[in-house]
């Protein structure tokens, strides 16, 4: 039994609650706060560390500081084909005309992007973005715009609760958000919160897999408590693996290297020294998309010509010291220091590493609203920007677009619903006594090693390559692993206890997981992230369909749902083979 | 590879603990933080100890190493062979449990810093040279280890007279960006207590991101008190002379 009672449980009010302290949390609680209503904000860590972080290579936006011909429809275009035309063409669009506007209010409020000659935003090149697009600063861009939103929430009217671990999403009666259980960390006492909207902005799941880049917080949480409270999750097969993942050593692997540093020229090749891009994409070579490099390695590696550690080299010593240093510093020091390599003299050892989840909550791309009325999405747990693959650069935009458009989303909600719904005090007692069970089981299961043993099953059965032989063995050894993790334990007390904290997060992860699987099998074909060696083709047939999943009772639903389609003025955007910007410029030279 | 490393790991609260040893397989190129997972994994479950990225971006691992303070994820094991490493928390704040402190009086602070004030409507024109100065104070990941090791807080825990480096830097990327129109010199002088830092360097020496704290922002900053406090004709001339040169830089 819970030791704290209804009755006297620490509880607050919102107007709006923003679950998530990363950039998209940060730009809705900023949105939020703007109009005056009382606005709350909660991460599991403290604020300032969130995953946004860790993100290096930079953010896209078609301000066209150094290719003029850029605009918001080579962006849409690139987007949309990187996500092989799965993706929800409204979000594609309204994201592509706004991610100017919001990178350059991140200047307005502090951002020190590095400059053009001109004295304006540099952009950089990345991976199958026609334009140079990425305003950056170093490698170090996600700490730019996470430090910028950051210091611009603390100078708002914006109560911010750090280090508290929210457990459970709480509904009214009538199914509307009323409000999310969660426990402080540093005491381990429970804390309710009260709200007339919530915005969801938990981030990714790259945790489920052992080989990843993503940071400490990346449990999928909020994905799995929408999920939990009904909200509908979409395109789950979609994980995306970044090509280049650090190898060696092991305390490292997964950790990542920036796309920069193909950015800047560096070249991949195998252990018999070819230049294998040139025959997997001889047009774009290295700066392919993801979904095609991490495959490319994959390949090398199975045929016999990966490197000593199972990747592939990457080299960038051609382009000298002096360069390096000033354009990769973060990846100079990482290699030096972390792996005993120094980038401007040797090549180094790459291999993919779990990176991105596409798939997330289903959101209506104007409010980013769910089907649950009164919760909001944004961030990496929403779903339906990037389609079967991300572009590098797009998930930092798509925090400021979607986190602005979420603020704003539940700012319009609350207008319209302004009483404080009812929590109800036996679902509270409740997720109180199932989160403190643990404490109770003595032998149960060890949580960090329910957590490994998870990440095994994902990487051998729904990792980079797949098919359904496979995916059901993984389904079965999940669902094996599922009934074990009830019997978890832990020791300790409630005070700051990773034990108890990991437990949560292996229950948020065991569900999707499963969600991960599910949406694999269902797709049979291949696409962007979604590799199956049975299915080896896209088919056009498939690509009509996103696949949903929801529950039904107690069992996972899952079901097809047709793809918003284009209005002609955006589809015939593909039909001149080339990016529109490209072929305003063609059109534009053969006048002269 | 059966080579072991001795942790020696203060277990404990706010009522009083000790140090507790661990022994943990060595694996070639581990971080500290590395043997902390291992031990929390197999042997201390409930070991509490901060951490996001493991990739010394995020500035939670803050701890002290052989009474060094160091980010645990960036600490290499290797260095230590055949020491006991020992490992304890941030001694300059409360601590929770363990290895993790109480870092919150740093989020109070913050409060304080008054916010960038635009000037100029953007996009702004800025040259890179013109940034270069302030794009270093940026690199700054909030682990407060300049925090940890400067004696004006932890030996004299004058918390209440002086903000501390990490805010001298927050500070200075403000107030020399070419943009800003803010102006934060009497918060320097009085409230922020630049005043109590006697340039000993500690915080400079121990910070993971290079950031030359003493020499390009508190010595800067202080000159700027000195200007506006004991010179007021110069400093209204340089306030005013400020934007022009960059504009100048500008066209150039
Ligand atoms: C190494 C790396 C480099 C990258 N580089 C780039 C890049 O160059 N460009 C680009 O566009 N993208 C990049 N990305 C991707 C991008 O960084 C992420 O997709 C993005 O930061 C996600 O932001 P978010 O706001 O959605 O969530 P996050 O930043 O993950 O924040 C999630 C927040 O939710 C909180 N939270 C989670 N669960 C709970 C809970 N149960 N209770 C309370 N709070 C909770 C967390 O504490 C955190 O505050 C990179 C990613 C990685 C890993
Ligand atoms: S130089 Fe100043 S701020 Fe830095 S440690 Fe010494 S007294 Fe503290
Ligand atoms: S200035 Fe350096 S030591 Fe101080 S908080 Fe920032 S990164 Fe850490
Ligand atoms: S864990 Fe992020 S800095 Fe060490």
């Amino acid at each position: 039994m819970a030791s704290e009672q209804f009755a006297t449980l620490e509880s607050h009010q919102y107007d709006v609650l923003v679950i998530g302290s990363g950039g998209a949390g940060l730009r809705a609680a900023v949105q939020a706060a703007s109009s005056g209503v009382k606005v709350g904000i909660i991460g599991k860590s403290l604020l300032g560390k969130a995953h946004t972080v860790m993100a290096e290579g930079g953010v896209a936006a078609s301000l066209g500081n150094l290719d003029p011909w850029d605009g918001w429809e080579t962006h849409f275009y690139d987007t949309m084909r990187s996500g092989h035309f799965i993706n929800n063409y409204q979000m594609v669009e309204l994201f592509a005309k706004e991610a100017a506007e919001r990178v350059l209010e991140l200047e307005e409020w502090g951002a020190v992007f590095d400059r053009t000659p001109e004295g304006k935003i540099m952009q950089r090149p990345f991976g199958a973005h026609t334009f140079r697009r990425l305003a950056h600063i170093g490698d170090r861009t996600g700490m730019e715009l996470l430090r910028t939103l950051q210091y611009k929430a603390i100078s708002q009217d914006i109560t911010v609760h750090q280090e508290v671990t929210i457990t459970k999403l709480l509904l009214d009666g009538d199914g509307r958000i009323a409000g999310a259980l969660a426990y402080y960390r540093s005491t381990g006492k429970f804390v309710l919160f009260r709200a007339k909207a919530i915005v969801l902005a938990t981030g990714g799941w790259g945790k489920i897999y052992k080989v990843t880049s993503n940071s400490w917080e990346s449990t999928g949480d909020g994905a799995s408590l929408a999920f939990r409270a009904g909200a509908e999750l979409m395109d789950m097969e979609m994980v995306q693996f970044h090509p280049t993942g650090m190898v060696w050593p092991p305390g490292v692997r997964g950790l990542l290297v920036t796309e920069g540093v193909r950015g800047e020229g560096g070249l991949l090749y195998n252990s018999e020294g070819d230049r294998f891009m040139l025959k997997y994409d001889p047009e774009r070579k290295e700066l392919s998309s993801r979904d095609v490099v991490a495959r490319s390695i994959f390949k090398e590696v199975q045929a016999g010509r990966g490197t000593p550690h199972g990747g592939a080299w990457l080299d960038i010593t051609h382009k000298g010291p002096e360069f390096i240093k000033r354009k990769l510093p973060g990846m100079y020091e990482q290699y030096l220091t972390l792996a005993d390599v120094d980038i401007t003299k040797e090549k180094f050892e790459v291999a993919p590493t779990c990176h991105y989840t596409m798939g997330g909550v289903r959101v209506e791309a104007e409010s980013c609203a769910t089907n649950i009325p009164g919760l909001f999405a944004a961030g990496e747990v929403a779903c339906g920007l990037h389609g079967a693959n991300r572009l590098g650069g797009n998930s930092l935009a798509d925090l400021l677009v979607f986190g602005r458009r979420a603020g704003d989303g539940a700012l319009e909600y609350v207008q319209d619903h302004t009483s404080l719904p009812q929590v109800s005090e036996s679902d509270v007692e409740q997720e109180m006594n199932r989160v403190l069970k643990p404490f109770s089981v003595s032998n149960g299961e060890n949580p960090y090693l329910l957590h490994e043993q998870l990440q095994e099953i994902m990487s051998d059965h729904a990792g980079i390559v797949r098919d359904g032989p496979m995916l059901e063995d993984g389904l079965a050894k999940l669902t094996d692993l599922q009934i074990r993790a009830q019997n978890v334990g832990v020791t300790g007390s409630r005070v700051y206890n990773p034990g108890w904290h990991a437990v949560f997060e292996v229950q948020s992860m065991l569900t999707l997981a499963e969600l991960i699987v599910r949406g694999a099998l269902a797709r049979k074909e291949s696409r962007g992230a979604h590799w199956r060696t049975d299915y080896p083709d896209e088919l056009s047939e498939v690509g009509q369909w996103n696949y949903v999943q929801d529950l039904d009772g107690d069992a996972v639903r899952v079901r097809e749902v047709a793809v918003p389609s284009m209005p002609p003025e955006l589809s015939q955007l593909f039909d001149r083979g080339v990016a529109p910007g490209v072929y305003a410029s063609q059109q534009q030279a053969k006048e002269k | 590879m059966s080579e072991e490393i001795v942790l020696s790991i203060f277990r404990g609260d706010a009522a009083g603990g000790q140090e507790v040893e661990y022994r943990v397989p060595l694996t070639p190129g581990m971080v500290v933080l590395d043997a902390v997972h291992q031990v929390q994994a197999h042997q201390a479950q409930d070991l509490a100890v901060r951490w996001n990225c493991k990739a010394a971006h995020c500035g939670s691992c803050g701890a002290e190493i052989n009474g060094r303070p160091k980010l645990l994820c960036k600490t290499r094991l290797d260095d230590y062979v055949g020491e006991t490493v020992h490992i304890r928390p941030m001694q300059t704040f409360p601590i929770i449990k363990d290895l993790v402190a109480d870092v919150s009086w740093n989020y109070e602070v913050a409060k304080k810093v008054p916010a960038f004030q635009p000037a100029v409507p953007v996009p702004f024109q800025m040259q890179q040279f013109d940034v270069d100065r302030i794009q270093e104070f940026h690199h700054c990941i909030e682990c407060f280890l300049c925090q940890d090791v400067c004696h004006v807080l932890r030996d004299h825990n004058a918390k209440d007279q002086y903000f501390g480096p990490r805010f001298m830097v927050k500070m200075a990327e403000f107030e020399m960006h070419p943009r800003d129109g803010g102006d934060r010199v009497p918060m320097l002088a009085h409230e922020a207590g630049l005043n109590m830092c006697n340039v000993t360097k500690c915080c400079t020496e121990v910070c993971p991101q290079h950031i030359r704290i003493t020499d390009n922002a508190i010595i800067p900053l202080k000159e700027r008190v000195a200007d506006q406090y004991w010179d007021p004709l110069r400093a209204l001339f340089k306030k005013k002379k400020a934007p022009a040169a960059t504009e100048q830089s500008v066209q150039g």
